[in-house]
């Protein structure tokens, strides 16, 4: 036996809508979580990863001791968690003595894990022991620019793997337009060696230079962290082909009021409202009312010559 | 100032316009996602110590540095990892600020070309709809929707009503009058009125049931509508019992709970009692004792209580529920002790002196002795 349920409300409806698979999508939400040992190190971590991407992601403060990614059966939680908030992305910090300070880092599809990336975090600094102008600080939600210096990137598997998923996690909301002045900020990651990633995040300084494009400058800002690659899992190719779907080959969305045809080509339909031409305001400075004015001024002149010359005949 | 690419200086004033070309070259771009990524630096690394040795190529060295091994500290690492992110950052800010741009009062607004790295989606594709039991046999039929128009004319009232909603156009309670016909659908007796809703009851429950199965059939291919869900209200029926558990409605489980927290404090464990929770309805006590002082009034509950009892009886007994027998020795009863009383008075009042000294059977015993 089933029922139908809908949303009672109106408001129901909307979120609904809002978290149903689209043509074109909503940015991705991560979700920050630990499990049950963690080091001090790795907190500061999870929390500035937060602050780094405060409106779309969400933080969970309780320990979870039966979320474990890579194994088969410990992944139920996360996926539980991730359909209940709508996040695609998250980010696991656990610490043990094998794998000391350890993110994992992964990826969602369709509240399914699709991949993941483990690595443990070296040499942290936290925001707070770089000392700059407060004034160069970069805001929440200004698109990041991201430098991948190092041939590791493209040479190794992992490194690939990492330098998507970074991509993925800083990336923010896709945009068409972006607003120049709106630079704020960059994600520098160096590939040291073959597992090694050096990642840091600098404020933008734009500085006058004699063309119209300004000069950049880095100022380190945030947090700067050492990332050895340990473990990862590519996703298996059916669901990769599943994911990487495009949607070239959908119709656009109809234009109203054009319609083509085979003579004349491209034409559009274009609809006045009626004219209320009792109703417009007449304008103090009509031609009609000028003329009138100027023939009057005419006959009074005629007159006042005309009493003239009676004048003087008269005298 | 190092230099770059073959020898064209990058002054502090300006830059040279081919410099920045050929730079773009060099890197992989992506604008849209605003990253650049420079394959062709290498770093050669000697473990966690952060020593570490770089090897410039000699492709892309400058004039002016040989080739050879550094050593590099973490400061001059991370100074020389913050050179290659600026100038990337560059080549990037280059090509953006070459794009055209519209002015906002905001600022200088760009449009950005679409991401060119593939990521992968979040959610699968929107999956056809497949059609729905109604619109097959409309396509096989040929019949094509027609728009309806929201108002409708009225012949009976002569007004133009809406079509669905309040005061519409042929609403079921509208009718006054149905002519008692006796075709073949109606028998005699019946109340058409009652047949009328009944007929739409059904109507509209079929409706419900085919919207069902059209929604199972979406389900099925993947394609339901995001705000509709399907629920199971029962669990699938093993064997030959399938009865649903019943629901417990809000005062069984209210009763439940205060019959729960009484079970476990006469065991000693005393419940906390929530926020929202409602006292219980019946209190503890099931008898009434009545108080040991109390005034003697009208309104003493004592007596309110016997004479309670009383008119209970007393109903009872008008009922004509008597024991003859005892009543009737009850009667006679009090008639002799009437009777006895008249005659004594009778005999005392005449002569009381006259009568025999009665012989107490106590003295004589006494004599005896």
């Amino acid at each position: 036996m089933l029922k139908i349920k809908t949303p009672k409300t109106q408001r129901a409806k909307r979120e609904f809508e809002k978290r149903a698979p689209k043509l074109v999508e909503n940015g991705r939400k991560t979700l920050i979580l630990h499990g049950t040992k963690t080091s001090d190190v790795l907190n500061t971590v999870l929390t500035q990863i937060y602050h780094l991407k405060r409106d779309n992601a969400v933080k969970y403060t309780k320990k979870n001791e039966n979320i474990r990614p890579f194994e088969s059966g410990g992944e139920t939680s996360l996926e539980f968690f991730s359909l209940k908030t709508d996040c695609s992305l998250f980010v696991f910090g656990s610490h043990s003595k094998k794998r000391p300070n350890n993110l994992v880092l992964g990826r969602m599809f369709d509240h399914h894990i699709y991949d993941l990336v483990e690595v443990g975090v070296d040499n942290f600094r936290p925001m707070e022991s770089f000392e700059y102008d407060k004034k160069l600080t970069p805001r929440i939600g200004s698109k990041p620019f991201f430098a991948f210096v190092g041939d590791g990137f493209e040479s190794v598997e992992e490194l690939k793997h990492l330098k998507e998923v970074l991509l993925d996690l800083f990336r923010g909301e896709v945009v068409e337009n972006l607003n120049l002045a709106g630079i704020d900020h960059v994600f520098v990651c160096t590939a040291l060696s073959s597992s090694t990633v050096f990642f840091t995040h600098c404020a933008l300084q734009l500085k006058k230079s004699g063309t119209a494009i300004p000069r950049m400058e880095l100022v380190e800002v945030g947090p700067s962290m050492d990332l050895v690659v340990r473990r990862h899992r590519l996703p298996n190719d059916s669901l990769k082909k599943e994911a990487m779907k495009t949607t070239t080959g959908q119709p656009k969305k109809k234009i109203k009021n054009v319609s083509s045809d085979v003579l004349q080509g491209k034409i559009g339909k274009i609809y006045i409202p009626d004219q209320k031409v009792g109703g417009i305001a007449l304008s103090n400075d009509v031609k009609g009312l000028k003329r009138e004015r100027r023939e009057a001024k005419k006959t009074k002149a005629v007159g006042e010559n005309e009493a003239k010359k009676r004048k003087t005949a008269s005298k | 100032m190092r230099d770059c690419n073959g020898g064209r200086r990058r002054k502090e004033e300006g830059f040279c316009v081919e410099s920045w070309q050929m730079e773009a070259e060099k890197y992989q771009m992506d604008l849209g996602n605003l990253m650049a990524s420079d394959p062709t630096h290498h770093f050669e690394s000697v473990p966690s110590s952060r020593f570490v040795t770089v090897i410039l190529r000699p492709g892309s060295c400058s004039q002016g540095v040989s080739p050879g091994k550094f050593r590099l500290s973490e400061e001059e690492l991370t100074r020389a990892c913050l050179e290659k992110g600026t100038e990337l950052v560059q080549a990037i800010a280059n090509a953006v600020f070459a794009l055209p741009s519209t002015d906002d009062r905001d600022g200088p607004i760009v449009r950005l070309p679409p991401p060119t790295t593939t990521l992968p989606r979040e959610k699968h594709l929107l999956k056809p709809k497949p059609p729905t039991k109604w619109e097959l046999f409309a396509k096989m039929k040929g019949i094509k929707k027609r728009k309806k128009d929201k108002r409708v004319f009225d012949e009976q009232t002569g007004t133009w009503k809406r079509r669905h909603g309040y005061d519409r156009v042929n609403d079921d309670k509208d009718i006054p009058i149905i002519e008692a016909k006796l075709s073949d659908g109606n028998e005699p007796g019946e109340d058409p009125f009652s047949k009328r809703k009944a007929e739409k009851k059904q109507r509209v429950e079929k409706q419900e049931k085919n919207r069902l199965q059209n929604l199972k059939q979406a389900a099925k291919a993947g394609a339901l509508p995001s705000h509709v869900q399907l629920a199971a209200t029962a669990l699938p029926i093993t064997g030959t019992h399938g009865e649903a558990p019943k629901k417990a409605s809000k005062e069984e489980l209210q009763n439940v709970a205060g019959m729960a927290a009484t079970a476990t404090a006469s065991g000693g464990k005393f419940d906390k009692k929530l926020p929202g929770e409602k006292p219980a309805k019946h209190a503890g006590k099931y008898r009434k004792f009545l108080p040991v002082v109390e005034g003697k009034g009208m309104s003493s509950q004592e007596k309110q209580q016997t004479a309670k009892i009383l008119d209970q009886l007393m109903s009872k007994s008008s009922h004509g529920m008597l024991d003859v027998n005892k009543a009737v020795t009850m009667f006679n009863v009090k008639k002799e002790k009437q009777r006895r009383k008249e005659k004594e008075h009778e005999t005392s009042s005449a002569a009381i002196k006259l009568k025999p000294k009665k012989k107490s059977l106590k003295k004589s015993s006494k004599k005896k002795h």
